[in-house]
């Protein structure tokens, strides 16, 4: 078991991220055998944000994780983001000693485990890595491969690899972007419940509950404790800078609807120089309200590039 | 018990030290602490006499280095680090684990605290700070039950920190980008939420409304009083419902839980507020001296005096307090 970066083909990996939001369990048992057939490399399993979400057990996971590997994709483990009881601790333990598949260590917690138990890791987003110095420590601890954060952009992606020339880097391609983690829940928040009676209200937003401004702009999108952009970082128009970095991996993260539209799009655009307007606006169609670029260019998140508003009026 | 209280500049450590703070913590006038505000915070010359003033009385001084650089900015968090070590302060609060390393490695005699920017929230990432870098104190994150809290302060061999007064950050500290989703800068990368620069206010018809970088927090009616727009505490829209959405605007105190704070064996009770005015700071600062000499001496008796709520009250966002997350409902 070793957690290294296979590529098919040219140009970077193809990861899909865990599945954030909380799905009926025949919908992720669905999902995922139709991303089995799909050009994906990756496959990061688990539930990352709130404990109580358990329509999948363990087994479950790892039987789904055995069903992918088949499918020859490589599949990692994710831990939970946000631990806070000591009945989280030993949930994460299991996963960290799981013998089967690498781990995506989320949380300091995980890195101590993984650290302890000699086994390599990879890291996810909520892991701050904001420079080399953290970066090699990291290494030294078993770190074979991190995301970029969220607020981060390629000038920051660069220094750190110039710097690290010899450690796999990731970068969140799609999806709309965890942005807080809260010990409250704001879906149950949303509908004047509290987090011990929310009755999984979460089951009926499939990527999200969106919340406005007052004066109707999209916001956030609400995902009980984790709190999410109600754009979608779109990073498809920098395909040519991506490859230019040498950037390992790409990971797109699952929504509910037009998942497969999306990875062929990136398969497309990861193997050629052809970052077509055309590819670019059929993606922009498929975030639920919305892509933006911001953090990548090193401007404020939510910020949209012009031809992406472009193609949107079009 | 300590009371450790903020300072964000001279006149501030001062009124601190003087009404009974245990320790001090301040930052430098850069973005290698979380409150980079214009005007305020150290320089040099300023810290040297802070530090003389504070250990005159008995105090300690802690410098807050706890934002988290890039490589190309790397040398100025490098220089917090070696200025703070030389000038002898007491302690330096740090949460990135590059310049964790840093100060382990060239300043191992200098005690380190994990800040509460480092996110940890367990005893496990505790420890990995500690076996790593030799952690002195965790300061916890503000979003852990009072359970949640005795349980991390038994289990763990090194001190644990916690808020006791101020704003209050609903999210995980080091771990919120809501900011910088909206203005490029977050607390991680400059060392502010919700920056001065980017707020507008805009007045209409009596309607004030209110803007971070061109998207609106909130808009007030003339009846309602206007604080400062922090993004997670203004109002927003789900269907129908307008409502504070993450967090109305409220502090956090924990009047209330002293005791068991105390019991469970905190090292110290942090104040939250270098942005606040040496006033400020002098009122909070005596009303909690009062409050945890009152609980040590005599702990099974512990109450709370009006006085003392009414004055926090007074101090606070929206003149309201909260338990937080250390009580369960809140969550």
């Amino acid at each position: 078991m070793t957690a290294t970066t296979q590529t098919n083909g040219h140009g970077p990996a193809l990861a899909l991220g865990p599945i954030l939001y909380y799905w009926s369990r025949e919908t992720v048992f669905e999902f995922y055998e139709h991303m089995a057939e799909l050009p994906l490399d990756i496959v990061y399993l688990g539930e990352v944000v709130c404990a109580k979400r358990r329509a999948l057990r363990y087994m479950d996971w790892i039987e789904l994780g055995h069903m992918l590997q088949e499918s020859g994709k490589q599949v990692y483990l994710s831990t939970m983001t946000l631990l806070e009881a000591a009945s989280e601790l030993g949930g994460l333990r299991r996963i960290c000693k799981n013998e089967q598949f690498p781990v995506e260590a989320n949380d300091m917690a995980a890195v101590y485990q993984l650290h302890k138990a000699g086994l390599p890791f990879v890291t996810g987003p909520a892991v701050n890595i904001y420079n080399s110095h953290t970066l090699k420590k990291l290494v030294e601890l078993g770190l074979q491969r991190w995301i970029l954060p969220m607020e981060l952009g390629a000038s920051r992606l660069q220094e750190i690899r110039a710097a690290a020339p010899n450690v796999a880097s990731e970068v969140f391609a799609w999806g709309r972007m965890p942005l807080a983690w809260s010990a409250r829940c704001y879906t149950a928040r949303a509908a004047n419940r509290t987090k011990d009676e929310c009755g999984m209200l979460c089951l009926e937003d499939p990527d999200g509950r969106l919340i406005h401004t007052r004066d109707n702009e999209p916001f956030l999108a609400l995902n009980g404790i984790q709190t999410q952009s109600a754009l979608t970082q779109n990073l498809a128009a920098h395909m040519a800078e991506i490859r230019r970095l040498g950037v390992e991996v790409l990971r797109l993260s699952p929504q509910a609807r037009s998942m497969t539209s999306v990875i062929k799009a990136f398969d497309q655009l990861r193997q050629s120089d052809d970052d077509s307007i055309n590819v670019l606006s059929k993606l922009e169609a498929l975030a639920p309200i919305g892509t933006c670029d911001g953090y990548w260019r090193g401007a404020a998140g939510f910020d949209r590039p012009l031809e992406m508003t472009r193609a949107a009026q079009s | 018990m300590e009371l450790l209280c903020p300072a964000g500049n001279l006149p501030s450590l001062k009124a601190a030290v003087d009404h009974g703070a245990n320790a001090v913590y301040v930052g430098f006038k850069d973005a290698t602490n979380a409150r980079h505000f214009t005007g305020l915070n150290f320089s040099l010359a300023e810290l040297k006499r802070g530090i003389e003033y504070a250990h005159a009385a008995g105090s300690k001084v802690l410098v807050a280095i706890n934002t988290y650089p890039g490589d190309s900015e790397w040398r100025a968090w490098q220089d917090a680090v070696d200025t703070g070590a030389e000038l002898g302060v007491d302690a330096l609060i740090v949460a990135d684990m590059g310049v964790m390393s840093y100060c382990s490695e060239r300043w191992p005699a200098m005690p380190l605290h994990l800040s509460v920017q480092g996110s940890a929230t367990n005893v496990d990432a505790i420890r990995l700070y500690h076996e790593q870098f030799n952690i002195k104190r965790a300061v916890l994150p503000r979003v852990l039950s009072l359970k949640q809290v005795t349980h991390i302060a038994s289990e763990i061999d090194i001190p644990v920190e916690v808020f006791g007064f101020g704003s209050l950050c609903i999210m995980v500290e080091g771990r919120c980008l809501l900011s910088s989703y909206l203005t490029g800068r977050s607390p991680n990368t400059y060392g502010a939420c919700s920056p001065a620069s980017h707020v507008r206010w805009e007045e209409t018809d009596g309607q004030l409304d209110v803007r971070l970088n061109g998207t609106m927090i909130d808009q007030f009616e003339p009846n309602e009083v206007a604080g400062y727009p922090t993004l997670c505490k203004g109002r927003f829209k789900t269907g129908q419902r307008t409502y504070y959405a993450l967090e109305e605007p409220t502090s956090l105190s924990t009047l209330d839980i002293l005791p068991e704070l105390y019991t469970a064996g905190i090292a110290a009770i942090k104040v939250e507020g270098r942005q606040r005015s040496a006033a400020y700071v002098a009122q909070v600062t005596s009303i909690l001296r009062a409050a945890i000499d009152s609980c040590i001496s005599d702990i099974e008796n512990f109450q709370p005096h009006a006085a003392w709520r009414e004055g926090l009250a007074r101090l606070s966002e929206g003149s309201q307090t909260t338990l937080g997350a250390y009580e369960r409902p809140w969550q």
